[in-house]
């Protein structure tokens, strides 16, 4: 098991056509993600990548069964296209742009709440690497081959930092289910929280590395949950220590602030609620290793 | 990679805009030199005028950088004092922000001050506004010390503020009735312009009642959301460089996030949460990092060229870290960036290089071969323990040559 995907989950592509789109297309299809199709307006009918092109996610998710995509659209357009997958019945939409206006997102958010809770979107991003579930499929822009099948999950606000993540653990020999990038914007699609949830009810999962960073709430309230809810060990990191009061740390949501915006701050609440900190980015792999060992016990 | 900063833009411009909406502002006009601000006085007429700094920061009050004037003759002294110095308020930090232009204001006396903002609350994923009936505060200081005064509502992306949410706003204020009318369009409008220019923040403190009981925007602060620029280029236009760092100016027009700090480990790293948890581990093991530096995804030998260039600029730098972790960039390719920079720049402090990621080992061969002298590590530990040592022999060796014994 894993969470969100497997090579089983057929997954259309967002911008298809796009250069980008049809690099990470071919990367993830090399993979062995299920890619059934794309979407892109105007190109309905043709062929790419040997896939079916359609106009509107709505004739592609008819055509094909998909029920996950990738949006890889311009940011002045993505907001359209996230609202349009949500209203196409697609159950994880992933997207990576970077740059979507921050007043974008509150309407996108706004309009998943639309649908009942059984129909309703999970969005994961923006700005963000996307998924991968080691070895099965990928829904998104990492190296695949830096990721090991194992039994920990990572969710992450950062790409690289997850990466980074991901390596020190193989490195110890130390595999992963999924690994989700929530992106670094102020307002995202999905939470910590949201992550957490699923790996607590995914079989193969036994522990999950947190990696969060300075500015907002949702570290704070992803640890409560853990605290009460989960049965399962988290470890947990937060970027920027040294990131200085008011100034932002190159992701539009990296910035302090507010009171428990700072890293110090963060990781005295995570460790409050039961979570086990690595002292530096340096000792994630060290620090799980030691949380597995201690749990195996 | 978002190299811009949220944008802030001067009072005067934030009041344009305002008034564009609806919000009533005092008539007031800007000026670049003094005698522009008597001039601009006697254009505007009335008996008194507020001469007032025009920079980025709030808090220039009691930094000396707002003056009330009863003749033309010292709206020119006042502007003459302000134009060119540097005004070090609460908010600037020591170095402080130069004032290039003033802005003239009729003045007007109040009876009422009020504070009125709006912002995106992270929290709600909503937009919030904030009203209180302690103007001239700073928030902060009206949410320590007046917390009941505080009056909040949440505004419904679907529908925007509602005249009747408004409404409740101003009469909890305590305003009467004929005020009352009035600060509901000042409300809406206000808010109007927050959706409709994407900002990201905007302040009206003090936001006044005169006698007459007109209601009058007598400040006003706006920031924007850098990432809604492309579809407001009025306001993309407002923006004042000479505000801002200008090693990060610099940086923002190559697209690169840079921000100062004051250690003397220069940080080159792909991806900014990347960035910071090197520095942290720089931290970690003894050292200071002098700057965050996210050179994106790409990190092209172009964008490698310049983030060295930029992280040399600054004088404290005694050691480079360069860190990238590629994902679908490629070791080898960032490799030859960095020797190519390392040639044509002509770097004379120690260089540290790890390269993690796709074609790693390649990547690192490419820096043994390249016959330069640069420190190589593998993990991030490494990295940041190099730098660290290579940094304090640097320290070290300048002390024994200033005592002239250094080998």
């Amino acid at each position: 098991m894993s969470i969100l995907i497997d090579e089983t989950t057929p997954i259309i592509v967002q911008g298809f056509t796009g250069e980008k789109a049809s690099f990470h297309a071919r990367e993830m299809i090399a993979y062995g993600t299920r890619v059934v199709g794309g979407v892109t307006p105007g190109k309905g009918g043709q062929v790419h990548l040997g896939l079916p092109v359609f106009n509107t996610v709505k004739d592609a998710v008819q055509a094909t069964g998909a029920t996950a995509s990738l949006a890889f659209v311009p940011p002045a357009y993505a907001a359209d296209s996230l609202m349009e997958a949500a209203d196409a019945g697609l159950k994880l939409v992933c997207t990576i742009t970077d740059g979507i206006p921050a007043q974008d997102m509150i309407r996108v958010k706004r309009y998943l709440m639309r649908y009942p809770k059984e129909r309703r979107t999970l969005l994961v991003g923006p700005n963000c690497a996307g998924i991968i579930s080691a070895g099965k499929a990928m829904l998104g822009i990492m190296p695949g081959h830096i990721y090991r099948r194992g039994s920990v999950g990572i969710v992450s606000r950062s790409g690289t930092l997850g990466y980074e993540a991901a390596a020190q653990m193989n490195a110890l020999g130390i595999g992963q289910t999924t690994s989700v990038g929530i992106g670094g914007d102020p307002i995202n699609g999905s939470s910590f929280l949201d992550h957490l949830m699923l790996f607590e009810q995914d079989p193969e999962t036994t522990a999950v590395v947190m990696i969060g960073e300075i500015g907002g709430p949702q570290e704070a309230e992803a640890s409560k949950w853990v605290k009460e809810h989960m049965s399962k060990p988290v470890i947990g990191y937060v970027a920027g220590l040294t990131a200085p009061k008011g100034r932002r740390m190159g992701h539009a949501g990296a910035i302090i602030s507010n009171a428990g915006d700072s890293a110090a701050e963060k990781a005295e609440i995570m460790k409050s609620f039961g979570l086990t900190v690595a002292p530096s980015a340096s000792q994630l792999g060290a620090t799980v290793a030691d949380v597995l060992r201690r749990s195996a016990r | 990679m978002g190299g811009l900063e949220r944008m802030d833009i001067h009072e005067y411009h934030a009041k344009e805009l305002l008034a564009g909406y609806g919000v009533p502002i005092q008539p007031g006009k800007v000026a670049f030199s003094a005698d522009q601000a008597s001039f601009a006085a006697s254009e505007l007429g009335g008996w008194h005028w507020a001469v007032k700094a025009q920079i980025h920061s709030g808090a220039r009050g009691k930094a000396g950088g707002i003056k009330l004037c009863r003749t033309y003759h010292e709206v020119r002294d006042a502007a003459e004092a302000m134009l060119g110095r540097k005004l070090v308020t609460q908010q600037t930090g020591p170095a402080g922000k130069i004032v290039q232009r003033v802005y003239v204001e009729v003045a007007e006396k109040f009876e009422r001050e009020l504070y009125f903002g709006i912002v995106l609350d992270r929290k709600v994923e909503r937009v919030r506004i904030i009203a209180s009936a302690q103007g001239g505060m700073d928030i902060e200081e009206i949410a320590r010390t007046a917390p009941d005064s505080l009056l909040q509502i949440i505004v419904e992306p679907a529908v925007g503020l509602l005249p009747f949410q408004a409404r409740e706003i101003a009469f909890g204020l305590g305003l009467n009735l004929k005020q009352v009318s009035r600060a509901v369009a000042a409300i809406l409008g206000a808010y109007r312009a927050f959706r409709d220019l994407d900002a990201s923040m905007l302040e009206i403190n003090p936001l006044v009642v005169t006698k007459d009981d007109r209601v009058l925007a007598l400040d006003a602060k706006m920031s924007f959301d850098d990432n809604a620029l492309f579809r407001h280029s009025e306001v993309a236009e407002m923006r004042d460089l000479a505000q801002e760092d200008p090693r990060e100016a610099e940086a923002s027009q190559d697209n690169l996030s840079y921000v100062g700090l004051t250690g003397d480990i220069g940080c080159i790293i792909n991806g900014a949460g990347l960035a910071m948890a090197t520095m942290d581990t720089i931290k970690y093991a003894g050292g200071e990092p002098a700057n965050f530096l996210d050179v994106g995804g790409g990190a092209s030998p172009e964008r490698v060229a310049k983030a060295f260039k930029l992280v040399l600029s600054d004088a404290n730098v005694k050691v480079v870290l360069v860190n990238i972790f590629a994902g679908i960039n490629r070791c080898d390719w960032v490799a030859q960036g960095v020797i190519q920079a390392v040639r044509d720049i002509g770097i004379k402090v120690p260089l540290v290089v790890r390269l993690a990621g796709t074609n790693e080992t390649e990547g690192r061969q490419i820096i043994a071969l390249s016959g330069l002298p640069i420190i190589s590590a593998e993990t991030l530990a490494e990295a940041a323990e190099k730098s660290v040592a290579a940094a304090r022999d640097s320290v070290a060796n300048a002390r024994g040559a200033a005592a002239g014994g250094a080998p």
